[in-house]
């Protein structure tokens, strides 16, 4: 087994242990990058020098005999949506085409005093709107488990990466699944934290009252070590909570007897893939076998959750993305006769066909004449899913669901669809709109070898229990760990 | 039809705040170099947050307590989205439907009709400014514009009356006193000139008889005291020759252009912005306590109102100059620092209102970079009451004061042109001029008064104004007398 296979744990401990030193983990890591990421396309931008030159900085410091912080030496994609200070920071989008921000995002700050290094920027849905990454300006991330399909989205660069071992640890973002969904696909570990746990300053907003950073990892361990490190308030961002932070290292350790379990009765609809169910079934049997209590339950108003989120998260968008105007930054569209042509030109040349219809449909819900009934009224209803998981929670510790409907599927296969391109969300959507925690883990594989997630639903700052509950399951998880094999499809082969 | 004229007025006030209103960068930006007091959040860069500045809100608070404003315990910000260079989001956190403060009001006085007027303040909220465009030459003739995003987040507090004037007279009442009661919040400088306090205003003319509305225009960019009269004025005559000619008024947003002394159309309503106000959801809804509340009122500090009555009471000076004194923060300073060493407060005020005033307007200096300081005015007025200058002296030697700088009695001794005080060098020249104008004396005898006064501006004439016209005058009465 070579480093890059190794989890980000294992790796510190082998750190500190001085049996493998930072700087050989750090080489094998860009060894692997340079040999599947041509193939793979998660990365943007990749910060060698400077990854390397850090990685001997923690070397000096195992030969020091100095304490090391937690991540010491841990690998980090991140999503590039985050900004990042002196490294351009894309979000995906042609309009932000050489930005490079001034200033790190706060999770950049606290990975990095945890000793993570930074090593690169993940492919994404342009402004982390989609479900595959193919709606990124840069071109498609293709997903490690089968080159010719999708590897989820939007933070699909950051799930194939730490699937294809190019990196330990990633950062995605999560406004509708984006974390869990692409985690799912690539058989990772994602999660989605509670709105106000992790702090939003220096993510680059696409829908504000939705949007959380969160871990992909290739273990529930990891996912705790990436939660201590970056979770907690921060002065900069009003939303974020001053809530104590729990270790949650320890407390996933403990056991899940008696456990209550929901399963809601609403998520299993028509289009659910067979195999993704008996996966799901599967599941729930380790659970009852690990002493935990699974009952049916009921979110009455899940229904309304994809319109209601896609009134919300695009009303948001239409206001966060007003800023990219030409003026200040990023790209502007030449020969423009005045400044409405500039404004004109600059966001139809620069925003992609996705971004453009999201803006337009944000813009629609509110204005003037349309806001109560649109924009409102989509208000209210998110209470109401609120209140479903409220009144669920009185009831039961976790809820247990799918994370996506189907397995991956093919590039282009759903590009042309935005519609049923955004089913794939729809039992993610919910959980933000509630603005609760959920964690996406691996819970089987389908027949032709591709990975199927499990969604573990808390309720508000609940982060102790579902990791609790996805690390007693990883541990009894009788399906086996596989490794990707991304080998390029035949015929290409052939063709090369 | 007789009209009514209806305005009401939108007032802006930067808050002196240290910090901007979400970002800590200083509120000091005048005259620094264009973009360097920016930050990412006020420079709205991909991924900042605001945080509310807590003093932002005390200062709001304060401001809405002393325009009897009933507070709302949770107000929030929304987000007024509208593309222009100088918003760097292209929108503009501001309050909407849940201001800050409601249902206010502030009396005027109206001098000429010795009235008083309750003017209905609709709100007052809490929001962010916006930077500057700069331009070569002009924006019509200019190839290109510059963005200056220093002034990007400055605080400020909007304050919204309802269409209680009916005169642009009021109007300027108002905003004079709005000033006042600012500035003696402390909550800003109330500078039009700078732009620290602006001032947009609604007009329109209704049936006299029938009270039915009339179409209101909006009129922007009035930037002092002066022009806001004087773009009321021309609106009004504007819309009255309108109606008298059997033409529509449209309902219309208005620059005042001044130097042209006109307004000039800007925006029709069909092409008004529609903002998609909608809840800001970077900020948590802004909760202010009964307590605060409380507090902050108790803190308040003395108003221009309270001031006019106690300078009445206390320095028994009339109402009128009390009003005057009390118009402005500064001038009210001004007037007590020297009333504290000086005992005659009506010839102070008349100095004040009268020679410093007049020449800091011609001027144009603001009393708090008065060249006399109160002390300074003191002392002269001292040096006049020992006998040592006489009155019409004064003017002179005051001119001196305000052009120099340096204090009375230095000017007197520079240049000698103190008042006589050695009573036989002064009689000396009464009987010269008695001699030398026995015409005058005789007139006098015969009964013609002011035979006398020309005796004594003989006096005068020949001291150069440097004897005590009262003395020369109860003199020459005593020697010619029969």
């Amino acid at each position: 087994m070579t480093l890059n296979q190794l989890t980000a744990h294992e790796v510190v401990n082998l750190i500190k242990k001085k049996k493998i030193t930072a700087y050989e983990v750090m080489q094998d890591i860009f060894n692997q990058i340079d040999k599947v990421d041509n193939l793979i396309k998660a990365f943007l931008v990749i910060n060698r020098e400077e990854a390397l030159k850090q990685a001997k900085e923690i070397d000096v410091k195992v030969k020091n005999g100095e304490e090391l912080p937690p991540l010491a030496g841990v690998a980090v994609a991140i999503k590039d949506i985050i900004a990042t200070q002196g490294t351009e920071t894309t979000c995906g989008s042609k309009i932000l085409k050489g930005f490079i921000p001034p200033y790190n995002a706060t999770v950049i700050n606290r990975l990095k005093e945890a000793g993570a290094i930074i090593i690169g920027k993940t492919n994404m849905d342009e402004f982390a709107m989609g479900s595959s990454t193919e709606n990124s300006a840069f071109g498609p991330t293709h997903n490690p488990w089968d080159l010719e399909r999708v590897p989820g989205g939007s933070s699909g660069g950051s799930a194939a990466a730490v699937a294809a071992n190019e990196t330990f640890v990633a950062l995605g973002t999560d406004t509708g699944g984006s974390v869990r969904q692409p985690a799912s696909l690539c058989g990772m570990v994602g999660l989605k934290p509670t709105y106000g746990r992790v702090s939003r300053y220096g993510l680059i907003a696409y829908a504000s009252s939705l949007d959380q950073a969160g871990p992909i990892t290739k273990d529930v361990v990891d996912c705790a070590l990436v939660m201590n490190a970056i979770s907690g308030h921060d002065n900069m961002d009003s939303t974020s909570l001053n809530l104590e932070v729990p270790d949650y290292l320890k407390s996933c350790k403990a056991g899940i007897k008696d456990l209550k379990i929901g399963v809601p009765k609403e998520y299993f609809i028509k289009g659910i893939d067979l195999e993704v169910k008996d996966a799901l079934n599967r599941a729930l049997k380790m659970f009852e076998k690990l002493g935990a209590r699974v009952e049916e339950v009921s979110l009455p108003h899940t229904e309304y959750s994809l319109p209601t989120y896609y009134l919300i998260a695009t009303a948001e968008a239409s206001s966060n993305l007003a800023r990219y105007d030409g003026v200040q930054y990023g790209y502007r569209a030449e020969e423009c006769k005045d400044l409405s042509s500039m404004y004109r030109k600059t966001r139809s040349e620069g925003f992609g066909s996705e971004v453009n219809r999201r803006i337009m449909l944000g813009t629609y819900a509110l204005s003037s004449g349309y806001y109560d009934a649109y924009y409102l009224k989509a208000q209210k209803v998110r209470t109401l899913i609120k209140e479903d998981f409220d009144k669920a929670f009185s009831k039961y510790d976790i809820l247990v669901t799918p994370v996506s409907p189907t397995p991956a599927f093919k590039l282009n296969e759903k590009v042309s669809d935005p519609l049923t391109m955004y089913l794939s969300d729809i039992y993610t959507i919910p959980i933000n709109l509630a603005g609760i925690p959920a964690i996406s883990i691996n819970c089987g594989y389908s027949k032709s070898n591709l990975p199927i997630g499990l969604q573990i639903i808390g309720k508000h700052f609940s982060e102790e229990t579902i990791l609790r509950a996805a690390f007693n399951f990883e541990q009894n998880n009788d399906v086996g760990k596989r490794k990707p094999s991304i080998k390029p499809a035949k015929h290409k082969e052939a063709a090369e | 039809m007789k009209e009514e004229v209806v305005i009401g007025l939108e007032i802006h006030i930067q808050l002196m705040t240290k910090a901007k209103i979400f970002c800590q960068c200083s509120t000091d930006y005048i005259g620094k170099e264009p973009n360097t007091n920016t930050c990412p959040v006020c420079l709205g860069l991909p991924g900042s947050l605001p945080v509310l500045n807590k003093k932002v809100l005390e200062f709001a608070v304060r401001t809405s307590v002393a325009l009897n404003c009933k507070i709302n315990q949770v107000s929030r910000f929304h987000r007024k989205n509208y593309f222009y260079p100088d918003l760097p989001k292209a929108y503009q956190i501001s309050q909407y439907d849940t201001p800050l403060g409601i249902n206010g009001y502030m009396e005027i006085s109206l001098p000429e009709r010795k009235e008083k007027r309750k003017i209905r303040i609709t709100r007052v909220h809490i929001e962010e400014d916006a930077g500057k465009l700069v331009h070569e030459g002009d924006i019509t003739s200019s190839s290109y514009s510059l963005a200056d995003y220093n002034r990007c987040g400055i605080p400020l507090a909007e304050i919204v009356t309802e269409p209680d004037f009916r005169s642009p007279e009021e109007a300027q009442i108002f905003l004079v006193k709005l000033r006042s009661i600012v500035q003696h919040l402390g909550v800003c400088d109330g500078n039009m000139e700078e732009g620290s306090m602006r001032c947009d205003a609604n007009v329109s003319l209704r049936d006299a008889k029938t009270s039915a509305l009339g179409i209101k225009v909006e009129i922007k960019n009035v930037n002092s005291f002066k022009a806001v009269k004087k773009a009321l004025q021309f609106e009004v005559h504007r819309q009255k020759k309108l109606l008298a000619e059997g033409e529509k008024i449209i309902q219309e947003t208005r620059h005042w252009d001044e130097s042209k002394n006109i307004t000039i159309s800007m925006r029709s309503k069909e092409e008004a912005h529609d903002y998609r106000y909608f809840p800001e959801p970077d900020l948590l809804p802004l909760r202010v306590s009964q307590e605060i509340i409380e507090e902050i009122r108790k803190k308040l500090p003395e108003l221009p109102e309270a001031r006019r009555k106690r300078f009445i009471k206390d320095y028994k000076i009339p109402e009128y100059d009390a009003e005057i004194l009390t118009s402005s923060k500064a001038l009210g300073d001004y007037y007590e620092k020297s009333a504290s060493s000086y005992y005659n407060r009506k010839v102070l005020s008349n100095w004040i209102m009268g020679e410093l005033i007049r020449y800091l307007n011609e001027e144009k200096i603001g009393i708090e970079d008065s060249p006399v300081s109160p002390e300074k005015l003191v002392g002269m007025l001292k040096l006049m009451d020992e006998g040592v200058i006489s009155g019409k002296m004064a003017k002179g030697i005051f001119e001196k004061m305000c052009k120099t700088g340096k204090d009375a009695s230095q000017i007197v001794k520079e240049s000698g042109i103190t008042q006589i005080t050695d009573e036989e060098e002064l009689f000396k020249v009464i009987d010269k001029v008695i001699k030398e104008n026995l015409k005058s004396v005789d007139d006098f005898n015969q009964g013609k008064e002011k035979a006398l006064n020309y005796l004594v501006g003989q006096v005068m004439r020949y001291t150069k104004g440097r004897a005590k016209p009262d003395f020369v005058f109860e003199a020459i009465k005593q020697r010619i007398k029969k």
